[in-house]
């Protein structure tokens, strides 16, 4: 199965490649797709009729058992059979329908991908696979009706199709997995075993129907269908007669045996259906177009095809199935007429033809064997098939059948008056005109002539056909098996009326003129795709005021509306269940409660402040607090990276923030600012019933237990902190180190990148530095100005901090420390190195940034996955005992290599980050500073 | 787990979120900067009581050492936190650079599409409707 996929692919893709050079021969090529697939039907269909299915069954994702299922049972092969016997037809016919022209491989391609598609749909089994197959129809599907890109009709006519296809796939797909969740089967076989009942499945089954209806264009969905008919007519021929417009009435058929029983099932298809035959049928008898004709009679078929699948008795099911097959047959042969006369007359116009039957009797009999399979005469197809189902409906014995059987005939009757108006008008001779036909060639009639055919066989070889239909029916229902098509089942209540439309047909198609004119001022008032239209250009329209009321370009409200929708979503959640955890205390200490009085104090006043600089001391005021409160809880560890990295970060602050103005710039707005207090009361609300919940509610056993009991004895380190970081979660810290380089080189990019997306400052918007009464808010910290106390000390402290960083760097494994608190400590020392500003940083670091953060990503991802190499696993842990003489022993671990390298990234990046934003700015400035003395 | 420390994580929380609703890039960083803080302490606050520190070495049983595991994990974000505290001080800085201002401004893209400036399909570009008579590029694919 499978392989025939992939034959269609790769056909695809190389018509599209040879098109240029073959032209319209290329459908010569892309035939072979679809012969492909008749052989393959051919070769298995005695296996098939003897009732042992093809089953291909491929894993895809097991975990979620999603599987590549197909099952050819009779029923997917006699669609199979369809799909490849018309696909090889109209592969013929486009081979004489096109003149050379452009595009013609994409066109080719597309086509033979939806004849693959529609290969795969027929004989899927998995739910999910129906419905890829079934999406990938509706795309191909567009790209053909738009193949005349250059027209607006076109263009608005695929789009048309593909908007209302596509949404109804998306309520397909709904549909499958909750049909997935009522019944546990993700299988089209599996639903047999499964009982479908209650409100999952009943709402299942509406969407699945929304979906077929969309598909198979049943009104009020039904206005794609006539105007995709500006497709080229091997398209309306092949997709949108023969087979993608039936996927609908497949899927019906296929779960309609399963489903019928759910409430809205037969109501909906049956409502649905009857009633797209009735407006089919209404509104092809007024169409002069002949193409639009037939797409309309189409519509109405499918309705008739919708309603009898959708009640689903056996005798229905295998009256639909006489139905699904004599059509495919009768209209792609129409289809193929109307282009025929399309090409040789260059209209379709029943006002504008004459002279046919004599230029092209064959077509024209090809034509009349057709229609009047179409419109049910006896001894074709059609008859039989609509015999059938009028037995079923008279017989199907379920509530306001009734008063459907008597719609079916009038329907009927419709399809009589359209069909005599389709050959009548294409046919016989308008009045005073004279076409100018150019009699086409006999390879393009023949598709449409072979067609007759099965239509006369199926028609007169009774038993023969019932040998066909019988099984394919009887794999959707088994008891669909004993029933027959009778070329002559007497003079029954279902003939009766058969021919009771026929003749309602005849009847209409006399009094024509005045139906006419009667139809001319109705019809203008309704019209789907006008409908359609004006709901795409009102969708727009609000869509267009929904963005500017949601999206306001402004980032203050977008923040609120992300934190808001943060805090309400947990809120619900929590709000019914707060409660406080067992080991509650009011504080830990009295000192604790006093450094959390400071710190919220530290941070309002934060939030007050209208300068930079108190802003950022206050900030840095916080990070003490949180620092001491480190200490009470009992985490020196962090305590000290705290402390550290306030001090860096404070640096970093006062190294960007010197070149802006030193109080914020506007007051704060009063209005807005109520809104500001609000959302940030909710956060902190929620946050604070979160933080007490999140406690209470543990359910897990904490790993603590684990972490401080295998500390020691396997990772041989007492800081259980540090051991975590650098052993039992050391691929985090690799993680968290790269961000941090990521970090840095973004900030050296960012700085640097002056002559990209940013505009360089113009020297006039520089004026700032000038300008009487705003300087610069710090005197350059580098430039000049040495000071020689801090210059004295520092040389006196600079090289014991070095050590001392070492030293923290060496103890961390079992002592407060390790490599990002030796790092940050290390990074400090430089930091005042820079504050002094004695000489630039990079005269006196002997290394290059970039080689002490190479050096330390390698040192860090090296000690990961050496342990890999060695075939232990990521970071897995080694030690060593080294016997120094003298000295005595020593011992280490693979973490300390590991630990280096974090050491070395941290140093890297806090110098990388004072070299940018020390050493680039004020170089700039003072480029900046100097031209302008130059030029002043 | 202490009551107060929820209480303060709740209070930078609250006071970061008005501070990031500000306009001002360096009010935001700042605003960040609370949060970031209040996280830190929510991961050590929901680790439990307080404790020794949790250095355990030979013939320890750890008993009364305070969670090690969030430990970790704040360390983690203390770090990562002051990567993003670097970058995004760089971005202020570059606005300062590009704007002379560190004020975000609205983005004008995104009002212009709101007030229906772009395409809101309401050009006059008719759809058309597939009624042959009326459209004789449907009705006729006129072929050369």
């Amino acid at each position: 199965m499978i392989t025939l996929l992939v034959i269609h692919l790769v056909i695809g893709a190389v018509a599209a490649a040879v098109a240029r050079r073959l032209q319209s021969k290329v459908f010569w090529v892309t035939m072979l797709a679809p012969l492909a697939t008749l052989a393959w039907v051919a070769s298995v269909a005695s296996d098939v009729y003897d009732g042992s299915p093809v089953i291909a069954d491929h894993e895809w994702v097991a975990g979620l058992g999603l599987d590549l299922r197909f099952v050819v049972d009779e029923f997917a092969l006699l669609m199979l059979g369809i799909v490849s016997g018309v696909g090889v037809l109209v592969m013929i016919y486009a081979s004489q329908y096109f003149d050379d022209e452009d595009g013609l491989g994409r066109f080719a391609a597309l086509l033979t991908v939806f004849a693959g598609a529609m290969t795969g749909l027929v004989s899927a089994d998995s739910l999910l696979l129906i419905f890829v197959f079934w999406e990938l129809t509706s795309i191909t599907s567009y790209g053909l009706i738009g193949f005349k890109d250059r027209k607006s009709a076109a263009r608005n006519a695929a789009l048309q199709a593909l908007f209302i296809t596509g949404a109804g796939g998306l309520a397909l797909l709904a549909g499958l997995i909750m049909l997935r969740i009522s019944t546990g089967s993700d299988t089209l076989s599996g639903l047999a075993d499964t009982t479908v009942a209650g409100s999952v499945a009943s709402w299942a089954a509406v969407l699945i129907l929304v979906g077929c209806f969309t598909k198979s264009a049943q009104v009020p969905f039904h206005g794609w269908l006539p105007g995709a008919m500006s497709a080229p007519t091997p398209v309306s021929a092949y997709l949108h007669s023969a087979t993608m417009v039936k996927a609908g009435i497949f899927l019906v058929a296929r779960l309609s045996p399963h489903l019928n029983e759910l409430a809205p099932w037969r109501p909906m298809t049956l409502i649905f259906g009857l009633a797209t035959m009735v407006w089919g049928g209404y509104r092809a008898i007024r169409q002069t177009d002949l193409k639009l004709l037939l797409a309309y009679g189409t519509v109405s078929q499918l309705g008739m095809m919708m309603a009898v699948f959708g009640a689903g008795t056996p005798k229905l099911l295998f009256a639909g199935t006489a139905l699904l097959a004599a059509h495919a047959i009768f209209k792609a042969s129409l289809f193929m007429v109307v282009g025929i006369i399309d090409h040789s007359t260059h209209t379709r116009e029943i006002s504008e033809l004459s002279g046919l039957r004599k230029a092209m009797p064959v077509v024209m009999v090809a034509s009349v064997v057709g229609g009047a399979s179409m419109a049910g005469v006896i001894g074709l197809a059609g008859f039989l098939a609509k015999e059938a189902a009028l037995v079923g409906l008279i017989d199907a014995g379920l509530a306001g059948f009734g008063l459907a059987t008597a719609v079916f005939v009038a329907a009927s009757a419709l399809t009589g008056a359209y069909t005599l108006r389709f050959l009548w008008g294409a046919f016989t001779d308008a009045e005073g005109v004279e076409t100018p036909i150019h009699k086409p060639v006999a390879l393009f009639v023949f598709p449409a002539a072979v067609l007759m055919i099965p239509t006369i066989l199926y028609g007169i070889a009774d038993d023969w056909a019932t040998h066909i239909v019988g099984p394919a029916a009887a794999a959707l229902d088994e008891k669909a098996e004993v029933y027959h098509l009778a070329l002559w089942p007497g003079f029954n209540t279902a003939f009766i009326l058969s021919m009771l439309a026929v003749a309602g047909g005849i009847v209409l198609f006399a009094v024509k003129a005045p139906i006419e004119a009667a139809q001319a001022k109705l019809a203008r008032r309704v019209d789907a795709a006008d409908i359609f239209h004006g709901g795409l250009r009102r969708f727009l329209a609000g869509a267009a005021r929904f963005v500017a009321v949601v999206q306001p370009g402004s980032l203050p409200i977008y923040l609120a509306v992300i934190l808001l929708a943060v805090v309400t979503i947990p809120f619900f959640t929590i709000v019914g269940d707060v409660s406080l955890p067992v080991d509650r205390v009011l504080a830990e200490s009295p000192l604790q409660a006093v450094v959390v009085a400071l710190t919220m104090v530290a941070a309002a006043l934060l939030a007050l402040s209208e300068r930079r600089f108190a802003s950022v001391l206050l900030l840095g005021g916080v990070g003490l607090g949180s620092a001491s409160l480190f200490v009470i809880q009992g985490a020196p560890d962090l305590a000290l990276t705290q402390l550290l990295i306030e001090t860096v970060s404070i640096a970093i602050y006062v190294f960007v923030l010197r070149h802006l103005p030193s109080r914020f710039k506007a007051p704060v707005v009063s209005g807005a600012n109520v809104l500001r207090v609000l959302v940030a009361g909710a956060v902190g609300i929620v946050v604070f019933l979160l933080t007490v919940t999140v406690v209470a509610d543990r359910t897990a056993e904490p790993v603590d237990a684990q972490l401080t009991a295998l500390s020691y004895p396997e990772a041989d380190g007492a800081n259980i902190v540090n051991v975590t970081l650098v052993d039992f979660r050391g691929f985090d810290t690799v993680g968290e180190a790269l961000v941090l380089v990521v970090a840095a080189l973004g900030v050296v990019a960012l700085v640097r990148s002056n002559n990209g997306s940013v505009p360089r400052p113009t020297d006039g918007r520089r004026r700032w530095r000038n300008r009487p009464g705003s300087k610069p808010t710090l005197p350059p910290l580098v430039l000049g100005r040495p000071s020689v106390v801090l210059d004295t000390i520092l040389n006196a402290v600079f090289h014991i901090v070095m050590v001392f960083a070492i030293y923290l760097h060496f103890a961390g494994h079992n002592s407060p420390g390790g490599g990002f608190i030796a790092g940050l400590v290390a990074g400090s020392a430089l930091v005042l190195r820079v504050i002094t500003g004695r000489e630039s940083l990079r005269s006196r670091l002997p290394i290059p940034n970039a080689y002490i953060l190479g050096v330390g990503i390698v040192l860090v991802t090296g000690t990961a996955l050496t342990s890999l190499v060695l075939g232990n696993a990521l970071l897995e842990h080694h030690t060593w005992t080294l016997d120094i003489p003298v000295l005595g022993t020593a011992k280490t671990t693979s973490a300390l290599p590991f630990d280096t390298g974090i050491f070395m990234l941290v140093v890297g990046v806090i110098s990388t980050l004072i070299e940018a934003l020390v050493g680039e700015p004020d170089a700039e400035a003072n480029d900046v500073a100097d031209r302008n003395e130059v030029t002043v | 787990m202490s009551i107060v420390l929820a209480v303060l994580v709740a209070w930078l929380f609250a006071v970061g979120t008005y501070l990031v609703l500000q306009r001002a890039l360096t009010r935001i960083v700042l605003g960040l900067g609370l949060m970031s803080h209040g996280a830190i302490l929510l991961l050590v606050a929901v680790g439990g009581r307080a404790g020794r520190p949790p250095l355990v070495g030979k013939g320890d049983d750890g008993a009364g050492i305070a969670a090690p595991l969030p430990q970790a994990f704040a360390l983690t974000a203390i770090v990562i936190g002051f990567g993003m505290t670097a970058f995004l001080l760089a971005l202020a800085y570059k606005s300062w650079v590009g704007t002379s201002d560190d004020e975000v401004q609205d983005d004008v893209e995104d009002l212009l599409s709101g007030l229906g400036g772009s395409d809101d399909g309401s050009d006059d570009e008719p759809w058309v409707e597939f009624e042959a008579e009326d459209h004789p590029d449907v009705s006729k694919r006129a072929k050369p």
